[in-house]
């Protein structure tokens, strides 16, 4: 392998870092409409009347729609592939508004200030609701968020929107309940964490054109393009075929571009009135009307024996949609399918959910996808049990975790076949110094050090649903172009792919151009999410380059006038193996341009049955003043099998960053909503990502395996990296100060609380 | 109302609003470098420099520069290019959406610092906020670009 498992650069890195106008409000055509949505102050009202007469005879206002201008049919924004779980309980414009941020007209001008002053005089009557907010009520709640008759889920997801159930679901292997009864020490916590947001630098924006052929062109930031296409026609109520979707370089997406969130409104503008339209979102609509992690609270029993056997466990997850269903039913899942299997000695296990919605902000999918929150409750349990039994967590953890070849029964009874899980943890502990640091020490400055550890899993994209497919030609003189449908959002894998496509191709990675995506011309793909592209669309990757090569043997067998099976092709040749003659493979390229009949053109599709976990284990040293309640990060461990790693910069910038928002989870990005359901962080000055002083030391290894049924023996990495930062930092706190926190964030405030409350 | 620059080294003369930032203005000359991250003059994202010294062009109206020099990426590009290698080279770019202002700011840096702690890096560039890298491959590739600058110089 001369390019797989090398730092290779990334493609369009230079272009980055000397500010090329590549992203989507960079290229959008200067005369675009300026498309704003009006958003509603009521957490859950009826509309009466909007008076928008006013506004609409403003010059240089073009329109101004509300719910009686867009189409009836309820879809969902969800980017998923169809039939998506998650249910059609959306409009793009409703008469009933279901979070403060909820659109409630769309108007286009010819600028910003004329739109901004043509909004302020639209008169909105609403008739206030009584909303519902808790969503430990939201069950079978008289209020109910979503009554309309015609909400729908496609897929049995336990949904019922006349109990408020966006979905609810029930998984059991053997008899939890008397494995419990019968273990020597049971814990049992319930934990807490919030609809924390991605923050990519890039806000939501999408342009959206007419093209010579009548077609809606609509250039997003989007890492779904596929969904998008087919998710505005449900929208628009328009033909899939009048649709092209075009994505350009994304600023960041981490799950947040996994859903349609702005793409509707310039799509209808554009539809309706034929000009050209934009919308870009403030960094405050990015924050208040967009797609953030799902609020859960998860219940865990977990027993063992007194020798520390871990015989059971129990998840209940409680999840908060919000006011729509974006990725609930699927979410949800993740809490118990990444969690519980990370002990599959266990004898018996159930997991339990239900997924509500309530009149806040509606989620999506943000990296971990519901396997971060499920992962903070396993494993802040295990380290509570290992405290219980008077166990050193790690000594707790290698008696229990899976190991290579140990069947999950909590992730589809899937075996783990590739698997280092245990010697990253050992790697872990040793980096960290676990043994001299467990469990604190106390500093001379009188601050206090304490180390936490955990444990992560998460998928390598959606078994049996996720499908990649890859085209990859020869063109003149011999270089090679590689189509692909999986959205690069600045994660590399354009780069990536180049890398596996030069050595099945044996040539240089300069020698292979990437396009992708535009939805006219690219092979299909679900897109980049579910930690799918490396494994799925990597894997498609490589059997396109396969098929290719096999008809430019014929091609060339066919040149020299001998039979494919004498012939061979070494990245430059296809040469005979017994004569030696040969053909380049820049005179076949060229050759095949003139009088030609076959296309040396090739197209592979990949999917995979099952989904093989990355694994991986996260070491903490934390210091605290018992004086101020101040946390400061002083070393961070990860230790990650993602299998075989394609590009070791890239791998390692991947979990770095998703440490770090992990760390801005667990410590500093609080959500508070007030009791009108208003968010209180709605810009970057409340709602605090961590800045380079807020993050410690970060120390990356990996410790592969080889995954038989992934490309080059990869799995997955952009997921899995969010998840260990939440427990393992809470344990460190606990360690350092005895306080045991099970809600998040974990503040320098709540720490001084508890040490006085602690004194008393 | 009218306004006179410097904008990366050319004059211009331009009429504009009041209250225009100079974020804006430079994007609608074409510097589509600077990118807007937040409204709240937390992210970082739209530094350039004014008279040499680095400005969040977000929160300062273009009437501010009339007179100065304003020089955005598009105007080191010799600059960005070297140490956009080192950052490229650490795969540290990532979405690249935050690599203009941040890359405006560590040149501004390393005209301003003398061989600079880690620490001291940080504490300059505390106000560039970037979600994709985790920020320490930004920080191999100011050691790897520093040092380098050093065995040169």
């Amino acid at each position: 392998m001369k390019y797989v498992n090398q730092p290779v650069r990334k493609k369009d890195a230079m272009a980055l870092v000397t500010g090329k106008p590549v992203y989507t409000d960079d290229i959008a055509p200067k005369d675009c409409l300026v498309v704003k949505v009006l958003r509603s102050p009521y957490a859950h009202a009826e509309i009466l009347e909007i008076q928008k007469e006013t506004a609409e005879k403003m010059p240089g206002i073009v329109c101004v729609l509300t719910y009686a201008d867009v189409p009836q049919r309820r879809f969902t924004m969800a980017g998923q592939t169809y039939p998506e779980p998650s249910p059609y309980d959306r409009l793009i414009l409703d008469k009933r508004v279901r979070f403060v941020g909820d659109a409630v007209a769309i108007v286009a001008g010819e600028d910003e200030k004329t739109v901004d002053r043509a909004m302020k005089t639209i008169q909105v009557k609403y008739q206030v609701l009584e909303p519902l907010l808790d969503f430990r009520q939201a069950k079978d709640h008289p209020i109910l968020v979503h009554p309309e008759a015609d909400w729908k889920a496609l897929c049995p997801v336990g949904a019922d929107n006349k109990r408020n159930l966006c979905a609810s679901g029930l998984e059991e292997y053997g008899d939890v309940d008397q494995v419990l009864a019968e273990c020597d020490v049971v814990v049992e916590n319930t934990y807490h964490t919030k609809a924390v947001q991605q923050t990519m630098m890039e806000t939501f924006r999408t342009y959206t054109q007419m093209d010579t052929y009548g077609r809606l062109n609509v250039i997003s930031s989007t890492q779904v393009p596929f969904h998008v296409r087919r998710i505005l026609a449900h929208a628009l109520d328009i033909p899939k075929s009048s649709i092209r979707v075009i994505k350009p370089r994304i600023g960041g997406g981490f799950g947040a571009k996994q859903t349609v969130v702005a793409e509707v409104y310039p799509a209808i503008v554009t539809w309706k009135t034929g000009r050209p339209a934009k919308i870009v979102y403030t960094r405050e609509e990015s924050l208040i009307a967009s797609s953030p992690r799902h609020e859960m609270e998860v219940k865990v029993r977990i027993g063992a024996t007194r020798d520390g056997r871990i015989r059971g466990i129990a998840v209940n997850t409680l999840s908060n949609t919000g006011a729509f269903g974006e990725h609930g039913p699927t979410t949800v899942g993740l809490s118990g399918h990444k969690s519980i299997p990370l002990y599959s000695k266990a004898e018996a296990f159930r997991f339990q959910y239900d997924v509500v919605y309530t009149n806040k902000m509606s989620a999506g999918a943000y990296r971990g996808y519901g396997a971060t929150q499920g992962i903070f409750a396993v494993e802040s349990a295990v380290n509570e049990l290992a405290d219980k039994l008077g166990m050193d967590p790690v000594v707790l953890r290698e008696k229990n975790l899976t190991r290579e070849g140990d069947v999950m029964h909590g992730y589809y009874g899937e075996t783990a076949n590739s698997c280092t899980l245990d010697r990253c943890l050992e790697r872990a502990a040793q980096q960290i110094g676990w043994k001299e640091k467990y469990p604190r020490r106390i500093m001379p400055d009188g601050k206090i050090r304490g180390v936490g550890i955990a444990m992560a899993m998460q998928g390598s994209g959606i078994s049996g649903v996720d499908t990649g497919a890859v085209s990859v030609k020869i063109n003149d003189d011999g270089f090679y172009s590689l189509s692909i449908g999986a959205a690069d959002m600045g994660t590399g894998c354009d780069t990536i792919l180049a890398q596996m496509a030069a050595d099945c191709l044996d040539c240089s990675v300069d020698e292979i151009v990437v396009y992708g995506v535009d939805t006219d011309i690219s092979p299909y793909d679900s897109g980049s999410y579910a930690s799918s592209t490396t494994y799925v669309t990597g894997m498609a990757t490589v059997k396109a380059c396969e098929a290719l090569v096999e008809k430019m043997k014929a091609y060339g067998a066919k040149k020299l006038g001998c039979g494919v099976e004498e012939v061979d092709f070494d990245g430059e040749c296809v040469y005979n193996l017994n004569s030696g003659r040969s053909i380049s493979r820049r005179d076949m390229a060229n050759e095949a341009m003139c009088a030609a009949e076959e296309a040396l053109f090739a197209t592979e599709a990949h999917s995979s049955p099952i989904s093989p976990p990355p694994f991986m284990a996260g070491a903490v040293e934390v210091e605290i003043d018992p004086e101020t309640g101040s946390i400061q990060l002083i070393d961070y461990v990860a230790v990650v099998d993602c299998g075989t790693v394609i590009n070791p910069n890239l791998a390692r910038v991947q979990v770095e960053g998703g440490l770090v928002q992990g760390i801005g989870m667990t410590l500093h990005e609080n959500i508070t909503y007030d009791e009108k359901g208003r968010l209180a962080e709605n810009s970057l000055m409340q709602y605090k990502i961590p800045t380079r002083l807020d993050i410690g030391k970060l120390r990356v290894e990996f410790d592969s395996s080889y995954e038989q049924t992934g490309p080059f023996g990869a799995k997955s990495i952009g997921e899995i990296v969010i998840n260990t930062p939440a427990p393992a930092i809470a344990q460190a706190i606990y360690h350092a100060t005895g306080l045991r926190f099970t809600e998040l964030p974990i503040t320098p405030e709540k720490i001084v609380m508890g040490l006085q409350k602690h004194a008393d | 109302m009218r306004i006179r620059l410097h904008l990366n080294g050319k004059e211009i003369t331009a009429e504009v609003p009041a209250d225009m930032m100079l974020l804006d203005f430079v994007r609608a000359q074409g510097c589509y470098s600077v990118k807007r991250g937040c409204e709240t003059s937390n992210c970082g994202l739209c530094t350039v420099w004014m008279d040499e010294k680095p400005v969040l062009s977000c929160s300062v109206l273009a009437a501010r520069a009339d007179g100065h020099r304003v020089v955005t990426l598009e105007g080191c590009q010799k600059e960005a290019e070297a140490f956009g290698a080192y950052l490229a080279d650490q795969g540290a770019e990532q979405c690249g959406y935050c690599s203009p202002g941040f890359i405006m700011n560590v040149l501004a840096m390393e005209k301003e610092l003398e061989n600079p702690t880690d620490e001291e890096i940080r504490e300059y560039l505390a106000g560039n906020l970037c979600r994709c890298s985790g920020y320490e491959g930004q920080l191999r590739a100011i050691r790897a670009y520093l040092d380098a600058r050093k065995r040169e110089a």
